[in-house]
């Protein structure tokens, strides 16, 4: 006797859980080579999963084994010319030709690789962060409705006729309206039946059934198969949906003060802003303008890697980023981030100008907007001029980077989950 | 009826069922003795999942199952690894999973080699009826899955890893190799399971309540015996039955994966016979199929093609050499074993008088039913198979800086190397000899184990760490001796570390 089960329908993902339990476990690793991992990447590019790999030895699961050493009497196949008591010097690579197994447990490796998908990874990279404002400023800002199903209606435009739910509705009616007729009729059938096997039927009496049953079916026959009553069409309402585009201003200065490693790190920063916005929003642009005593919008490529020589005005970049905006994203449909990378330097008179681009034409308009000074120095103006912003706008922030071991953290810091 | 079962290589659920009903006459032919089957078609991820749970259908959830589904999963997307075509698990009715890539040539070859060769061994070799339960196992891994599920949930995921970690780390050391250990049921645990949650602890109590240091009685040192009386190899026997801080709860946990341990046990000591009798009876049963009209010449040539890359020995200096395949060796020593009965030369006759000419259908049986790896091939490794596989032994004395070669496969080698081959699959020289040796009872309560090194074989530096896991348990310090040939003690190892 046998028993066969298709087993393929169910029970998929059976070790989903475990897998779970894993990641969750070397969480903190994990993230180690997440944040490792970000300075590989182009701003814009998160499709796919994303490898990562953690330390054999933090996952390792000890017991107790033999090592190699002491004396061991090993049998191989495939004698070629050995005869006994040759003596064979030890092969320097201990490890093979020894006959040991390759290991399961992956001791040997000195990584760990595996991918997780491109949620789990932004789930990681991101946890307990959130962007600053979104709450506040949804509510007043909805410009954008969606057309959603809402139920039923009992009338509406032909096209949107509900055809199953049409033919029931006229169905339950025909029966309804049929029923009691459709008893009768039954009634007097069996009736005329018993009349016609008895012995002797009275003619009168079996016309007069038939005339009635006649009549009958002629009345069920009238019931309508289908009325406007039982037609029904799927309704549809318009929902108010809170906008979900962004745009992200990438601002960087290319001046000839800026150093390739300099850009690098800035870059790492917008790379993290983009996967963060990427989360919340389901299409987000990004606008590079870069800047040295001009300002211009250009592509990835060419932001952070062309060079240019010359001296800083930050306002130039500020004040290209307000046309932008006015010509191509109206604040009413589009969710507004910028962030700044510099490494400081502007020219003296140009940083009161920038304070007030910023407080009276730029920050109303914008969710959020980060400056990240990257330096060893000293900060100079434009700092001292940012950081007056500070206190009056809530959506303004600035951190200092010194090295590329800060930009996660900082950036931590720029969007920590306010605790309220 | 006459003519092939089916000429296309796609598989389908009748067919899977006519090929199953065929190959159960040919086997009933041959009298093999198995439980009913259940066979399950899976897809290939449902594979992976099963691998990484130890093959089992259900298990508890551990982030190290986890870890090991990650790490088969990406080996096989980068085609680094194939899949078994089955699993096969030892219960009643013996479950086998069919994945359902395989070609119906393969279903067949499935359904002969787990379905009628593992099967017929799990109900018929002595080590699976003594060890293990095959009517109770799938009810007791849903009541362990559900009893840490439950535990999981009252304390804390990550506490119930913890303590599975380190009974994990102690799992070969948690095994009864010597007495039956008690039948597992899921009804009978549970319904005992509040009795003796509060038996074991009244138990613990017990002991050390006795054992609090009294100032008064220093006097009766001398007469103190040792804690356990006589040295314990089944370490997480030990912890549960007497680990002093252990919570009711905590000591149903080793329990369980203690008794998981153990199921395990026999399977871990018949790789090369239960791989062996299984290819041998698919290789039978299959063939027999094709001298019965059943399957036409293409299946054949498909099925010794399988056939032959599974039971593949490279040479020690291939690079695909990884050991000795089990496959490889078991099946060539039941076939040889069919063939000393059938058709004996001089030397057979010389080194196996009791077999030589015997029933070999009953011949192996008895082999299959009595042995394990190490006595099997003690037992019936021949001199003719020692020749086809040039089998040599090695020396490694780490005291000399060359190997030497200790013998070949000729006369004065042939019991030399039957030996040294058996030692190899003799589970108590794979893994370490450690043992509980002592509690001191009337002081810090540090426990004591004790490692005998054979061959002077050191223990890995995974040792350290195993001891902070052993420590967790026991709750108290906990101490390993390594001991030299003499018996004298040459070397501590601590958690915490002596200061």
């Amino acid at each position: 006797m046998s028993q066969l089960i298709d087993r393929r329908p169910n029970s998929k993902n059976k070790s989903t859980v475990n897998r779970q339990r894993f990641l969750r476990r070397y969480k903190a690793q994990i993230k180690k080579s997440i944040a490792e991992k970000i300075s590989k990447r182009s701003i814009t590019d998160n499709k796919g999963n994303e490898k990562i790999s953690i330390p054999v030895g933090d996952i390792s699961e000890p017991t107790f084994r033999h090592d190699v050493g002491g004396i061991s009497d090993t049998i191989y196949p495939g004698n070629k010319e050995f005869q006994r008591g040759d003596r064979i010097k030890r092969p320097l690579n201990q490890g093979q030709g020894k006959g040991r197994r390759a290991s399961d447990s992956g001791e040997g490796d000195d990584e760990f690789e595996f991918e997780i998908s491109s949620e789990e990874y932004m789930d990681l990279l991101f946890e307990d962060l959130e962007l600053p404002n979104l709450k506040k400023n949804q509510l007043s800002k909805i410009s954008k409705t969606k057309t959603v199903r809402a139920g039923f209606t009992s009338d509406g435009v032909p096209t949107n006729i509900n055809v199953v739910r049409s033919l029931s509705s006229a169905m339950s009616r025909r029966i309804a309206l049929g029923a009691g007729r459709r008893r009768k009729l039954h009634e007097l059938e069996s009736e005329l039946e018993s009349l016609l096997k008895g012995p002797e039927a009275d003619q009168a009496i079996v016309s007069g059934l038939q005339q009635e049953i006649e009549s009958l079916k002629q009345q069920l026959k009238r019931i309508p198969f289908i009325d406007t009553f039982d037609l029904r069409f799927n309704n549809f309402m318009q929902k108010p949906e809170p906008t979900s585009q962004a745009v992200m201003f990438c601002v960087m200065d290319v001046s000839g003060s800026m150093d390739q490693q300099t850009k690098d790190i800035a870059k790492r920063f917008y790379i993290l802003l983009y996967l963060f916005l990427t989360r919340s929003y389901k299409d987000v642009e990004v606008v590079y303008i870069r800047h040295h005593t001009q300002a211009k919008e250009v592509d990835e490529e060419e932001f952070f890697y062309s060079r240019e020589t010359g001296g800083t005005i930050v306002s130039s970049a500020l004040l290209l980023m307000q046309e932008t905006i006015a010509s191509r994203y109206p604040p009413s449909e589009w969710n507004i981030y910028a962030a700044q990378a510099s490494d400081g330097d502007n020219w003296t008179d140009d940083s009161p100008k920038c304070h007030k681009l910023l407080s009276q034409n730029l920050l109303p308009l914008l969710r959020y907007y980060a400056y990240v000074e990257i330096t060893q120095s000293e900060h100079q103006t434009l700092w001292d001029e940012y950081e007056s912003l500070i206190d009056s706008y809530d959506n303004f922030a600035m951190q200092h980077i010194r090295e590329v071991d800060d930009i996660y953290p900082v950036f931590r810091e720029f969007f920590r989950k306010q605790t309220s | 009826m006459s003519g092939p079962i089916s000429t296309s290589a796609e598989w389908t659920f009748e067919l899977i069922e006519t090929y199953h009903a065929e190959i159960e006459k040919i086997a009933q032919h041959f009298e093999l003795d198995t439980y009913p089957n259940q066979i399950e078609l899976i897809t290939a991820e449902q594979m992976l999942d099963a691998y990484a749970s130890v093959g089992m259908p259900i298990g508890y959830s551990h982030w190290s199952f986890g870890k090991h589904f990650i790490r088969n999963e990406q080996q096989y997307r980068r085609g680094r690894m194939g899949l078994a075509y089955e699993i096969v698990i030892n219960s009643n009715p013996c479950i086998a999973y069919l994945m359902e890539e395989n070609s119906m040539m393969m279903q067949a070859l499935v359904i002969a080699h787990a379905c009628f060769g593992h099967n017929s061994f799990f109900k018929g070799n002595y080590l699976f009826q003594t060890w293990t339960d095959a009517e109770s196992i799938i009810d007791y891994l849903v009541f362990s899955k559900q009893y840490i599920a439950d535990c999981e949930a009252r304390y804390g995921i990550e506490e119930v890893e913890n303590l599975i970690d380190s009974c994990h780390a102690l799992q070969n050391h948690g095994v009864d190799r010597y007495k039956r250990p008690y039948p597992l049921s899921m009804r009978e645990e549970r319904d005992r399971l509040r009795e003796r949650e509060a038996y074991l602890q009244s138990q613990v109590n017990d002991l050390w309540q006795k054992t609090i240091p009294k100032k008064d009685q220093q006097s009766d040192l001398d007469t103190q015996t040792r804690f356990p009386e006589e040295p314990q190899e089944n370490i997480l026997y030990f912890i549960e039955k007497n680990a002093p801080q252990l919570e009711p709860w905590q000591r149903e946990v080793v329990r369980i994966v203690r008794k998981i341990g153990q199921y395990f046990y026999p399977q871990r000591q018949t790789q090369v016979m239960n791989e062996g009798w299984a290819c041998f009876w698919h290789y039978t049963l299959i063939n027999e199929l094709y001298d019965r009209g059943k399957v036409t010449d293409g299946f054949m040539i498909e099925f010794l093609q399988s056939h032959t890359n599974v039971i593949a020995q490279p040479e020690f200096d291939s690079p695909y050499f990884s050991g000795i395949n089990p496959y490889a060796l078991g099946f060539s020593m039941m076939m040889d074993i069919k063939r000393i009965c059938e058709d004996p030369d001089e030397e057979d006759k010389l080194w196996f008088p009791d077999i030589a000419g015997s029933n070999w259908r009953e011949t192996l049986d008895f082999a299959m039913r009595n042995f394990k790896d190490e006595s099997f091939i003690s037992q019936f490794l021949s001199p003719r198979l020692m020749r086809h596989f040039k089998l040599f032994s090695i020396l490694d004395d780490e005291s000399n800086s060359e190997l030497e070669v200790s013998s070949i496969h000729n006369e004065s080698g042939y019991r030399h190397i039957r030996q040294a081959l058996s030692n190899q699959y003799n589970l108590s020289m794979k893994e370490p000899d450690i043992q509980v040796y002592d509690v001191d009872m009337r002081g810090d309560r540090t426990l004591t184990l004790r490692h005998q090194p054979q061959n002077d074989v050191p223990l890995a530096g995974t040792k350290e760490e195993v001891l902070k896991h052993l420590h967790r348990l026991w709750g108290f310090a906990v101490k390993l001796e390594i001991l030299n040939k003499q018996g004298e003690v040459i070397n501590t190892y601590s958690c915490p570390e002596a200061q």
